[in-house]
C-alpha cells in the first residue's frame, strides 16, 4: 500500500517536472519553429504549431542580409577570451581567499558579489566614455576586457568554493615536498579541482555569450557579437519575426549545443560540494 | 645530518599564545616523540618545525643554520601527515617522483629512487596505481614513501597512524620503527597515544599547553616522572594518584602507585577495597578497585587467571619502593 502511494506521488513529481521543463524550454522550441515558418505565418492566428509549410528562406535572407560567421567569431572570441583571462586572474584570487585567508577575505567576497547587484546602465556613462577616449569602443579586446570584468565575481566565487573542498594538508604537502607556489598551483591545486574549473569554464562562456546589455552598447560594427546580429532583426521599419528567430535560433545553436554535451559537467560543478 | 634546536620559540594565533617561549634540541638520528592531550600544542610545535607556520618570536636551527625564516621546501625536512594528504590524481609512482620532479632529479634516479623506497614498503605492486585504489595502511607506506626518496635532513610525522584501524596501527609502527633503525634518520613523531610514545621513541617530550613537562627516553619518563602530569599521562593503565592522610604519611601532598607495582591478596594487605569491573586481557587482568577511601577507583595489574569477581572483597599492597611522591605544586619530590 505505502509502496503504491510512493510509486504515484513519484509519477506525479515526473509529470510537475516535465511540465516545467517545458515551460522553461517552450520559448525556445516556440523560436526554432517559427524560424521554419514564412513571415505570413509566422503571425498568423491562430499560431500553427507544426502543421505548416517548412521552409529554410528565411536562414538564407538573413545569411544574404548579414554576415553570421563574422558575428559568431567574435562572439566565440570574446566569450573564450573573457573567460580564460578571468580564469587567469580568479584561480590566483581564489587561491589565496581559500588557502591564506585574511582577516577581510570575507568582505571582499561580498563586496565582489555586491558588485554584480548594482544595475550595469548605471556605470555604462563611464565606461562608454574611458572606451571612447582610450580607443577601445567596438573592439573586441574591449569587449574581452568589460566582460572579464564583469564576471570575474562569479568566477572568482566558484573557484573559492571548489579550492575550499580541497583538504589543505595536500597543498601543505606540496609545499613540503618542495614545490613553489606556481608549482602548487600547476600540479596539484588546478588538477585537483579541474571538475569545478571546467563548470567554471563553460558557466562563463554560457554567461559571456548571451551577454546583451555591453554588447550592444559597446559595439557597433566590427566586434559585434551574436547577440548584436539578433538584435539587428528587430528594426524600427517592421518586425521579421520569422527572420528575427532564424537569427535567433543560429545564435543560440552553438551554445545550446555546448550546454547540451557538457550538461553532466555543468550539473556536477553546479551543485559540487552541496552534497558530500 | 638532522639536529634540530629550537631556540626560545613562541607562537602565538591573534592574542592567545600557544607555545610559550620552548627550548628544545633534538639530536641527529634521533627518534623523538612529541606526546600529549589534545590542544596541548604538539602539532604547532611540528609544523612550526616544518615551516608551515611561522613562530612569532625565537629560533629554529637545522644543523645549525638558522632556518627561521626559510620556506618549508628549503628546510630539508619531509612529512608524513595525518590525512595522508597524497595527490589524488596522480599514481603512486607520481606520487613518490613529486618531490624528485621539484628538485629537477634526472629522470634516472628517480626511477632508481621510486624503486628503492618501493621495494623497501612493499609497493612494488601498487605504483601504476592511483591512492583511491589502496588501503589506509598502503596509502600511509606511499606518504612514507614520498618522505623517503627525498633523502631528509628530518622526518616529520605528525599522527601518520591514527587513521588505521588497531591491528594496522601495531604493524605500521614497527615498520616505522625498523625504517628509521634502517635509516638512522632524525624522526620527529607527534601522537596523542602514550603506547606509540613508549614503543617507539628514542627521546620522549611531553607537551601540555605549550610547555614541555619533562624530556628524556622511556623509561626515565616512567621511573621517574618529574610531575603529576608526566606520571598520570605516561603509563598504561594510569598510575593511581591518591592524595590525603594516606599521602601524609609518605610527607607528600600525592602519592602515585603505577597499577603494575601493587599486589593483590584476598586475605591480607594495607588497602582493603571491593571489586568493581574486571578487564581481562588474557595474559592480564586489570582490576578496578573502589571503596578503598583513598580515590575513586584503584586499579591493579594482576596475573590472567587471578579468580576474583565483580564484588569481591581485596587487599591491595603497593610496593614500598615504587610509591612516587610529589609536592603540593605537583612537582616530584
Amino acid at each position: 500500500m505505502a509502496r503504491a502511494v510512493t510509486t504515484r506521488r513519484k509519477s506525479i513529481n515526473t509529470a510537475i517536472a516535465w511540465a516545467i521543463g517545458i515551460l522553461i524550454f517552450f520559448p525556445i522550441l516556440w523560436t526554432i519553429l517559427t524560424s521554419f515558418k514564412t513571415e505570413a505565418e509566422a503571425i498568423s492566428s491562430p499560431p500553427s504549431f507544426l502543421f505548416f509549410d517548412w521552409t529554410f528562406e528565411n536562414y538564407a535572407a538573413v545569411q544574404e542580409r548579414s554576415n553570421y560567421f563574422r558575428h559568431f567569431m567574435n562572439s566565440v572570441v570574446i566569450s573564450l577570451g573573457s573567460t580564460i583571462l578571468g580564469l587567469i586572474i580568479a584561480v590566483p584570487a581564489a587561491w589565496a581567499m581559500a588557502f591564506v585567508p585574511g582577516k577581510n577575505t570575507k568582505n571582499v567576497l561580498m563586496w565582489m558579489l555586491s558588485t554584480k547587484m548594482l544595475p550595469p546602465v548605471g556605470v555604462l556613462i563611464p565606461i562608454y566614455l574611458l572606451f571612447r577616449d582610450t580607443g577601445l569602443l567596438d573592439t573586441r579586446t574591449g569587449l574581452v576586457i568589460v566582460l572579464t570584468l564583469i564576471n570575474l565575481p562569479i568566477i572568482v566565487w566558484m573557484l573559492y568554493t571548489y579550492f575550499r573542498e580541497i583538504p589543505g594538508e595536500i597543498l601543505e604537502a606540496a609545499r613540503m615536498d618542495g614545490a613553489t607556489l606556481r608549482d602548487e598551483i600547476i600540479h596539484v591545486l588546478t588538477p585537483m579541482a579541474v571538475p569545478g574549473i571546467a563548470s567554471t569554464l563553460l558557466l562563463n562562456i554560457i554567461l559571456a555569450w548571451n551577454e546583451a546589455f555591453w554588447t550592444l552598447n559597446l559595439t557597433a560594427a566590427n566586434a559585434a557579437p551574436l547577440t548584436a546580429f539578433i538584435a539587428s532583426y528587430s528594426s524600427p521599419e517592421g518586425l521579421f519575426y520569422a527572420k528575427l528567430s532564424a537569427a535567433s535560433t543560429m545564435a543560440i545553436a552553438p551554445i545550446l549545443i555546448l550546454g547540451w554535451f557538457s550538461q553532466k559537467q555543468l550539473v556536477r560543478g553546479l551543485t559540487f560540494g552541496a552534497v558530500k | 645530518m638532522g639536529t634540530i634546536t629550537l631556540d626560545k620559540v613562541t607562537k602565538s594565533f591573534g592574542a592567545v599564545q600557544v607555545i610559550p617561549p620552548l627550548d628544545l634540541t633534538i639530536g641527529d638520528g634521533e627518534f623523538v616523540v612529541f606526546v600529549g592531550p589534545s590542544g596541548c600544542g604538539k602539532s604547532t610545535l611540528l609544523r612550526l618545525i616544518a615551516g608551515l607556520e611561522d613562530v612569532t618570536s625565537g629560533e629554529i636551527r637545522i644543523d645549525g643554520r638558522n632556518a627561521t625564516e626559510t620556506p618549508p621546501a628549503k628546510r630539508g625536512l619531509a612529512m608524513v601527515f595525518q590525512s595522508y594528504a597524497l595527490y589524488p590524481h596522480m599514481s603512486v609512482r607520481k606520487n613518490i617522483a613529486f618531490p624528485l620532479r621539484m628538485a629537477g632529479m634526472d629522470k634516472a634516479e628517480q626511477d632508481r629512487r621510486i624503486e628503492a623506497a618501493a621495494k623497501v614498503l612493499n609497493l612494488s605492486d601498487y605504483l601504476d596505481r592511483r591512492p583511491g585504489q589502496l588501503s589506509g595502511g598502503q596509502r600511509q607506506r606511499v606518504a612514507i614513501g614520498r618522505a623517503i626518496v627525498r633523502e631528509p635532513a628530518a622526518f616529520l610525522f605528525d599522527e601518520p597512524l591514527s587513521n588505521l584501524d588497531a591491528a594496522l596501527r601495531v604493524n605500521m609502527r614497527l615498520e616505522i620503527s625498523e625504517l628509521h633503525n634502517t635509516l638512522e634518520t632524525t624522526m620527529i613523531y607527534v601522537t596523542h597515544d602514550q603506547v606509540e610514545a613508549m614503543t617507539m621513541a628514542d627521546k620522549i617530550v611531553v607537551l601540555r599547553a605549550g610547555n614541555i613537562e619533562q624530556v628524556g627516553s622511556p623509561l626515565e619518563l616512567y621511573r621517574n616522572p618529574r610531575n603529576v602530569f608526566v606520571a598520570g599521562f605516561i603509563g598504561s593503565p594510569k598510575m593511581n594518584l591518591i592524595d590525603g592522610a594516606e599521602a601524609a604519611k609518605h610527607d607528600a601532598k600525592t602519592i602515585g602507585v603505577r597499577p603494575e607495582h601493587m599486589s593483590i591478596s584476598t586475605t591480607d594487605g594495607q588497602w582493603r577495597g571491593v571489586v568493581g569491573v574486571s578487564e581481562h586481557l588474557g595474559s592480564d587482568t586489570f582490576l578496578h578497585v573502589h571503596d578503598t577511601g583513598l580515590a575513586d577507583t584503584l586499579t591493579v595489574r594482576c596475573d590472567g587467571e587471578i579468580g576474583v569477581h565483580h564484588g569481591d572483597a581485596v587487599y591491595l599492597t603497593p610496593q614500598p619502593d615504587k610509591i612516587h611522591r610529589f609536592d603540593e605544586a605537583g612537582l616530584r619530590l
